[in-house]
């Protein structure tokens, strides 16, 4: 199965370690990963601040660059969810806009085909024991746009359970924002901030080494917290976690 | 006619007196944030309430059929609101009351006002009221000297407090007990009977403090004013869902009852409030059933008032009903579900929101009932993370963070409007032209790889150079937040390095 590695901007810059660790999980599942390079942005900070227009050209080139791909993995729900439930709603718009039918048509059959890590793993693969080792305790948070658009459930649960030497702790208020919300970070810092510190108290509470999420936006915000906070516990994608394995562990 | 707007959408911004002048959300979270008793009366009453909500809406076992069944009939009722309306409106008057039409704030005030001078009183009660509420019904009524009277417990506590509402269905929820111990204290006596000697703060001797200052206002009033959840078409029923018994008080006792209703409150049939009077208290009181629900149609001699007059008021329903993505919000039952849930709510405080509809449906009604120009209401479609929690909850599936992202599209891009009738061209709000620029450049980046691929890579060998804080608008978020370290190589590197010409094609290395 040849599948597309959909990074994400903020992967690609900032967290390339998540890539790797994908494409190290999935070549050990025995997926064959391609990174087509012309990819960029989902459109996302533009669509969700409202610049619509402005996004439009990222759908469509999103559709142009993994039009000939099989499936599409993202390591990230909201980034995932852009594309599965935004796409559609964007065709729709530029169509009842009188815009042509060509954005909804090139979005068609890119939209279905996408899929977060943790649902292609579970859903496509068919693995929950990916035979990763972590021995480490780990809290897990759901982030919002995966546990509610995406509807990933107890996947991504489900796959750390299996991880030798992981144990996981429940986190209280788990399915609580934890206020990133990409630039309601910028527009409203106080309640962002608030959010965030509830977030990482309550994280810390569970006792956990690790707050592992599908996302690094919300990690980013979270680490970001967490340093100021002067916390000991690390943000860890869960990509990291499932790639990491007993000849090699991730730290 | 078309034409073109730029600075004061002549809205009813006017009619909301309460909450003129109020800042943009951002600025009036900040305050509330900081205010640890708020934080914590909120906290605690938000988490109490969402709980409950959770388990009696689990209780049922058809809640998916319920909520679906509530959205199609408010769908439907909107879609062909004229119709209906003119029904109730031959309904109400054949069972003996009068229909008046409010097309904004001001002219149902002028109504109202009217009528208590007709019946030559200069005081009312009230049953809580959230159309009242947003069209400043006591404040114009004060101006031509009528008082009125909160009899809501939650309202009494407000108006007595000279306070604001901050929640739908308990306006006083940023209040705990010792503070409301206090407002009766010192404030009951100028109002009317004053509150018992020694009062403490049990919540059995506060509710006993409010039931005999009320009960002298109940059976003095010659004139009620109340606002409805429902009205049926096909019989002219009112219908008032409340917890207290108050409100039916302030429905039977006057002689003359005068309803504010907005016109989406309407509900085809008798068989519709099925629906909504399972999903109602479920989603805000987390009861099974509702303890008082009172039914009016028309007068009946000898009994309940003598003379009933229904004000519907429009007051922006009608544009925003033009409104294609928007016009899910007029769905709403105002169960304040949404608000109970919503992240941002609970740290901000519902005054933040600066209208008598707070939280998430606040953030989506106001801005369309009062148009996006003002600086508070152009702020509202960003006051939400867009988390999806109030979608999940809401018993009518209003899509409020689509219609959050449907309005700051309207915000920044400006684009075609209806207000009062008329379609209007909005220009994009104010203070965003940075923004805009910056969202340009970045699209202009994403649509040029090899750009973008160069920006990384000097972001990535300057990685030493850079701050960890950010100036200028990144500051809100390095004030509170480390910035992460940029790392070595951007993934795409890394992958061009060791899967392309000469590279070797080894996973994780």
């Amino acid at each position: 199965m040849r599948v597309a590695l959909f990074l994400t901007c903020v992967n690609d810059t900032l967290y390339p370690n998540t890539g790797r660790a994908v494409v190290r999980l999935l070549s050990r599942l025995g997926v064959d990963v391609d990174f087509p390079v012309d990819q960029t942005c989902c459109g996302q900070a533009h669509y969700n601040t409202g610049y619509r227009h402005e996004a439009e050209p990222l759908a469509r080139r999103f559709a142009d660059v993994f039009g000939e791909y099989e499936a599409i993995v993202t390591p990230s729900g909201s980034c995932g969810a852009m594309v599965r439930e935004l796409y559609p709603r964007m065709g729709e718009r530029a169509r009842a806009e009188g815009r042509g039918e060509s954005l909804a048509t090139a979005l068609a059959p890119v939209v279905p085909r996408t899929y977060e890590l943790t649902e292609f793993l579970v859903d496509v693969l068919g693995v929950t024991d990916v035979g990763a080792y972590y021995p480490h305790t780990v809290t897990y948070h759901p982030t919002c746009h995966g546990l509610r658009s995406l509807g990933l459930g107890e996947r991504p649960r489900r796959l750390l359970q299996a991880v030798k030497g992981l144990e996981l702790v429940e986190l209280p208020g788990a399915e609580e924002c934890c206020g990133f919300g990409g630039t309601f970070a910028l527009k409203n810092p106080d309640v962002s901030a608030a959010m965030g510190a509830d977030k990482v108290r309550n994280a810390e509470s569970t006792g956990a080494e690790v707050l592992c999420a599908a996302d690094n936006s919300c990690l980013m915000h979270l680490g970001g917290t967490m340093t100021r906070l002067g916390t000991d516990m690390r943000p860890v994608h869960i990509a990291e976690i499932l790639a990491s394995a007993e000849e090699e562990p991730a730290v | 006619m078309s034409g073109s707007e730029s600075g004061n959408e002549s809205g009813n911004g006017t009619g909301t007196g309460t909450f003129v002048g109020m800042p943009a959300f951002p600025r009036a979270a900040h305050d509330a944030v900081n205010d640890q008793t708020l934080r914590g009366n909120l906290r605690h009453a938000t988490h109490t309430i969402r709980a409950k909500r959770a388990k009696a809406v689990a209780e049922v076992s058809d809640w998916a059929a319920l909520r679906d069944a509530g959205k199609r009939i408010k769908d439907h009722t909107l879609r062909h609101l004229d119709r209906y309306l003119e029904q109730l409106e031959e309904s109400v008057t054949a069972a003996g009351g009068t229909v008046h039409w409010a097309a904004d704030a001001d002219e149902a005030n002028r109504i109202v006002a009217q009528l208590v001078k007709e019946t030559g009183e200069s005081e009312v009660v009230k049953v809580k009221s959230m159309a009242t509420q947003e069209i400043g019904l006591n404040e114009a009524l004060l101006a031509e000297g009528i008082h009125a009277y909160e009899t809501d417990l939650a309202e009494l506590i407000v108006q007595l407090g000279k306070d604001r509402p901050s929640h739908i269905l308990v306006p006083a929820i940023h209040r705990n007990r010792s503070e409301i111990r206090d407002i009766f204290r010192s404030e009951m006596g100028s109002w009317g009977r004053p509150a018992p000697e020694g009062l403490t703060d049990t919540p059995a001797e506060l509710a006993e403090a409010a039931r005999l200052h009320l009960r002298e206002k109940f059976l003095r009033a010659k004139v009620g004013v109340s606002g409805a959840n429902f009205m049926v078409a096909e019989t002219g029923t009112l219908v008032v869902v409340e917890s207290e018994g108050n409100g039916r008080m302030c429905l039977t006792l006057p002689e003359t009852l005068i309803s504010v209703v907005g016109i989406e409150k309407i509900v085809p049939t008798w068989r519709d409030l099925e629906v909504f009077l399972q999903t109602l208290p479920r989603s805000s009181t987390a009861e099974r059933m509702n303890p008082y629900t009172s039914m009016w149609t028309g007068t009946t001699d000898e009994d309940g008032p003598r003379a009933f007059h229904l004000v519907l008021l429009d007051n922006g329903r009608t544009d925003t009903l033009a409104d294609e993505v928007g016009r899910q919000a007029l769905r709403c039952i105002r169960c304040s579900a949404c608000l109970n849930v919503c992240p941002v709510y609970e740290r901000a405080g519902g005054h933040a929101y600066g209208s008598v509809y707070p939280g998430p449906i606040g953030a989506i009604l106001s801005p369309q009932l009062r148009g996006t120009q003002s600086e508070i209401d152009a702020s509202l479609p960003y006051a939400s993370s867009l988390c999806g929690a109030c979608y999940e909850v809401c018993p009518v599936a209003i899509d409020i963070p689509e219609v959050l992202v449907h309005l700051r599209e309207r915000v920044v891009e400006g684009g075609e409007v209806i207000r009062q009738g008329n379609k209007v061209v909005l220009r994009p709000a104010k203070g965003h032209a940075a923004e805009r620029a910056a969202m340009r450049a970045a699209r202009w980046a994403f649509t040029h790889p090899a750009a973008l691929r160069t920006g990384q890579r000097l972001a990535s060998r300057t990685r030493r150079l850079q701050p960890r804080t950010l100036p200028g608008p990144g500051r809100a978020w390095s004030g509170t937040r480390d910035l992460p370290a940029l790392p070595k190589e951007p993934f795409r590197d890394w992958w061009q390095r060791t899967r392309t010409r000469g590279g070797s094609k080894e996973g994780s290395k």
